[in-house]
């Protein structure tokens, strides 16, 4: 008997036409959970070094978090992973909503997708019964319109449908996977085009089981109360109008302007009532008290939803108001692209036509209103005409294509991957860590648990650390108390700080807890619902696996490993791991790269940034040193960061 | 008759206000695992006795919990417009029909109808409406002056059964032989 999980995963091969339902190991749930740890394993095991993302032999995993479709509120993630054709490595992104529990109850704890289909197809699975279907009269619809004619087409308007747009089967990188208002981005959407597989459509009728019934049901209504109650979690954007935090610090255009007095008074009430005018209700996500998305309905367009930044993100990258975000956001959404890279996109092809390295050639028919321009290039992209073909491949891709200096507008990418357009002056070390080098390619997929700043009251400050229960460590309370200045701290502090935040994601994307009830949200007010206290006794009550802190914190090490591992074999090395130059103003290459060195040796890593032999094997990942020996990446005689030769000759 | 002599009786209502569901399911979610056997121990939205019928691009979300079984489709169904938005009749209907898999036991088929959480000792409100932080489900119990039917009994409702359709006298006869043997 499996417990919280179904113990099947559905394996199928779109060039072959084959489908198997495979019955799953539990000794790889104790060691890899599920979800993004799961995904990991899979990858690392099944898609050799050296194999094209692009190719039939990639895979597309959509993983369940363990906590999917159980009582746990607020488990409801579903980790979406391949290896990203963007450059390599892996491919990360979470998508809410429904349908994970929805493939639960169907009997699955994940889907992966390996081949490449003749021509489109779509998947159509209701419990044991899974079906290869024809999508050729799918091609070129729209989200919206593809998930509606697939519900009708199965007759089920239960089921949950994940579908790609134009975008993604044209194999923009910015494309996405959408399911009713969920999505999933970040190179998942075009390897799914790449896979010509329109759509996955779900219905399931099968029972997910609780391990300990009575005290997984009365923790689980206890935890709904708390986190109802809770203000410091779900996402604070659906109901505090003041977005001056973004709008003032962010970066607007190409991540270019800083306007550190855009927000007032004015423009609050204004927005307010923009935004309340024209909502229809919030909505929320499986099993969640916290309803974060604000459900709009926009004259002469389909109703949409929206949730956090992606309220900012089109408006600006344009210089505009909330009215344009309202306006193109269901538009952008129906031809599939994401609402996180793609107006970055656009803005850095405008600065081009701006810089004169583009010209306005290139731009056929293109009108002169901002607006109206970022509409065409919407068409552009997820049709691939025109420039829209070289800007598909996101910014770095495109730079490199056009050539004739574009490379140096690149300049908010890091490995490749759109960051958020964040320019500050000085230097934040725990942030230099992160986004160096975090393996999902996202701050905010990697911060989190750690305040941002510091408290500067003193009564406010111990108030704050009393109530602050979800640190791992009391040190963590230590280095708090001492804190005064955001980029002071020993570098000890920062190297755990770094690598608490990160703990906190790699657990909730196995688990399938929502960042927003968890590794996300403890850093405004500290108090977040999950943390690595109370996860242990979840998983034992609900899935029946023994789980404490220790245990936890060492599966993490495992999975944050493992995750490194398969990008080491394929790549990433020491000299890739750099924020974009302009972040901060003030850099110190010489003290940056002395603290990556600390962290890389915290970590067990050696000086290029690669577990040694001695990290793998002691996290059960012996076979993991192998494949890196196998492959050159590794002899088995490194010594962590510190002791190599190269530190020492800088000390 | 004196079986139905006057007195009050205790009417079990949920209040669904429509404005207020966000569509998370967690109606659906408690009254699925309090209905499991053994009771919690599992999840299957397609054993709960609730439902919210949903559909986010139409701004549609509504609570609807399973009422009596019926045997056949409607001959005809009526479409609502309220507030500008349409809803087909199946949105407001508890039945469960031929016409839409809704409220059926998924392993038999056989009807599922809501029992207000009966249970011993009784819950204060019933597990969907405690599920829901959002107030779309609220409960509320009145008492209502009124002749409170006494229901018959199983052996009753057979036995009525038989002598419509056979005649009392085969009925007894029947049984009297019967009970010899």
């Amino acid at each position: 008997m499996r417990y919280a999980e179904t113990g099947f995963q559905l394996e199928v091969d779109l060039s072959k036409g084959s489908i198997d339902k495979v019955e799953t190991d539990p000794r790889d749930t104790a060691m890899y959970i599920g979800g993004l740890g799961m995904n990991l394993k899979l990858l690392f095991d099944r898609v050799p070094p050296g194999t094209d993302p692009w190719s039939p032999d990639n895979l597309l995993i959509f993983g369940n978090g363990l906590l999917n479709g159980t009582c746990v509120p607020g488990a409801n993630r579903v980790s979406v992973d391949t290896i990203a054709p963007l450059n390599g490595f892996l491919g990360h992104s979470l998508m809410g909503g429904f349908f994970g529990a929805e493939m639960k109850m169907a009997g699955y704890d994940r889907i992966v997708i390996r081949g490449e289909a003749p021509d489109l197809v779509y998947l159509a699975i209701h419990n044991d019964k899974v079906e290869i279907r024809d999508a050729r009269h799918l091609r070129g619809k729209l989200m919206d319109e593809t998930q509606t004619l697939i519900k009708d087409e199965l007759n089920d308007k239960r089921a949950w449908v994940a579908a790609i747009g134009p975008a993604g089967e044209n194999r923009v990188i910015m494309a996405s996977i959408d399911c009713g208002n969920s999505s999933a981005a970040r190179t998942v959407g075009p390897v799914m085009g790449a896979k010509k597989l329109k759509a996955i459509a779900v219905r399931g009728t099968k029972d997910v089981y609780l391990a300990h019934p009575d005290k997984a049901w009365e923790m689980c209504s206890r935890l709904r109360k708390e986190l109802d109650a809770n203000p410091n979690v779900g996402d604070w954007m659906a109901t505090d109008e003041d977005d001056s935090f973004h709008h003032n610090n962010f970066s607007w255009g190409n991540a270019r302007v800083r306007r550190k007095t855009f927000w007032s008074a004015e423009l609050e009430e204004r927005w307010r009532n923009l935004k309340y005018d024209h909502m229809s209700r919030w909505t929320g996500c499986w099993n969640c008290p916290k309803a974060c998305h604000n459900l709009i309905q926009w004259p002469n367009r389909r109703r949409f939803s929206y949730k956090c930044y992606g309220k900012d993100t089109y408006h600006m990258a344009s210089f505009q108001e909330l009215d344009f975000t309202f306006e193109i956001l269901p538009i952008a959404m129906d031809l599939g692209l994401d609402s996180y890279s793609t107006p970055q996109v656009i803005a850095f092809a405008l600065e081009l036509l701006d810089a004169g390295i583009l010209t306005e050639k290139d731009f056929p028919g293109m009108p002169s209103d901002v607006r109206q321009r970022f509409y065409y290039l919407l068409q552009k992209i997820a049709f691939r005409e025109g420039i829209g073909d070289v800007l598909a491949h996101g910014t770095s891709g495109a730079a490199a294509i056009i050539g004739k200096g574009a490379e140096k507008f690149d300049h908010n990418t890091v490995k490749k991957f759109e960051q958020l357009p964040i320019k500050l002056g000085k230097l934040n070390p725990a942030y230099f860590l992160m986004i160096a080098t975090g393996e999902e390619m996202a701050i905010t997929q990697t911060e989190g648990s750690f305040p941002q700043d510091p408290i500067t009251d003193p009564e406010l400050k111990e108030e704050f650390i009393k109530n602050w229960i979800a640190v791992p460590d009391k040190k963590f309370h230590e280095w708090f108390r001492q804190w005064e200045k955001r980029d002071q701290l020993p570098d000890d502090a920062m190297c755990a700080i770094c690598d608490w935040n990160e703990c906190m994601h790699y657990l909730d994307d196995s688990l399938g807890l929502c960042g927003f009830v968890s590794s996300f949200r403890g850093q405004f007010g500290g108090t977040t619902g999950y943390h690595v206290w109370n996860m242990p006794k979840v998983i034992t009550h609900v899935a029946g696996i023994e789980f404490d802190k220790d245990r936890l914190w060492e599966f993490f090490q495992r999975i944050r490993n493992l995750a490194r591992a398969l990008n080491n074999i394929r790549g990433l090395r020491r000299h890739m791991e750099r924020p974009p130059d302009d972040h901060w103003a003030v850099r110190n290459e010489e003290y940056e790269q002395q603290l990556l060195t600390k962290y890389y040796d915290f970590k067990g890593w050696t000086f290029d940034g690669i577990p040694t032999k001695e990290t793998l094997e002691r996290l059960s990942l012996g076979y993991v040193a192998e494949e890196l020996i196998k492959n050159g990446v590794l002899t088995g005689n490194e010594v962590t960061a510190l002791n190599d030769i190269r530190a020492k000759k800088k000390e | 008759m004196d079986s139905k002599r006057k007195k009050t009786k205790i009417v079990k209502e949920i209040k669904v206000d429509t404005s207020k569901c966000v569509g998370c399911r967690a109606c659906e979610i408690a009254c699925s695992a309090f209905h499991a056997v053994p009771k919690f121990s599992s999840v299957n939205t397609a054993r709960s006795r609730i439902m919210v019928v949903m559909d986010e691009f139409r701004d549609i979300f509504v609570p609807i919990r399973a009422g009596d079984y019926a045997q056949a489709e409607c001959n005809g169904r009526n479409r609502y417009v309220i507030d500008g938005k349409e809803y087909d009749a199946c949105t407001f209907c508890p039945a469960s029909c031929p016409s839409r898999d809704a409220f059926k036991e998924p392993d038999s088929g056989l009807p599922l109808k809501c029992d207000m959480c009966e249970s011993v000792p009784p819950l204060e409100k019933p597990m969907c409406v405690d599920a829901c932080t959002f107030g779309a489900l609220t409960y509320e119990e009145r008492e209502e002056e009124g002749a409170e039917e006494e229901k018959p009994g199983d052996m009753e409702i057979v036995f009525e059964a038989l002598v419509k359709k056979h005649g009392k006298k085969k009925v007894m006869d029947t049984f009297a032989r019967l009970s010899k043997s």
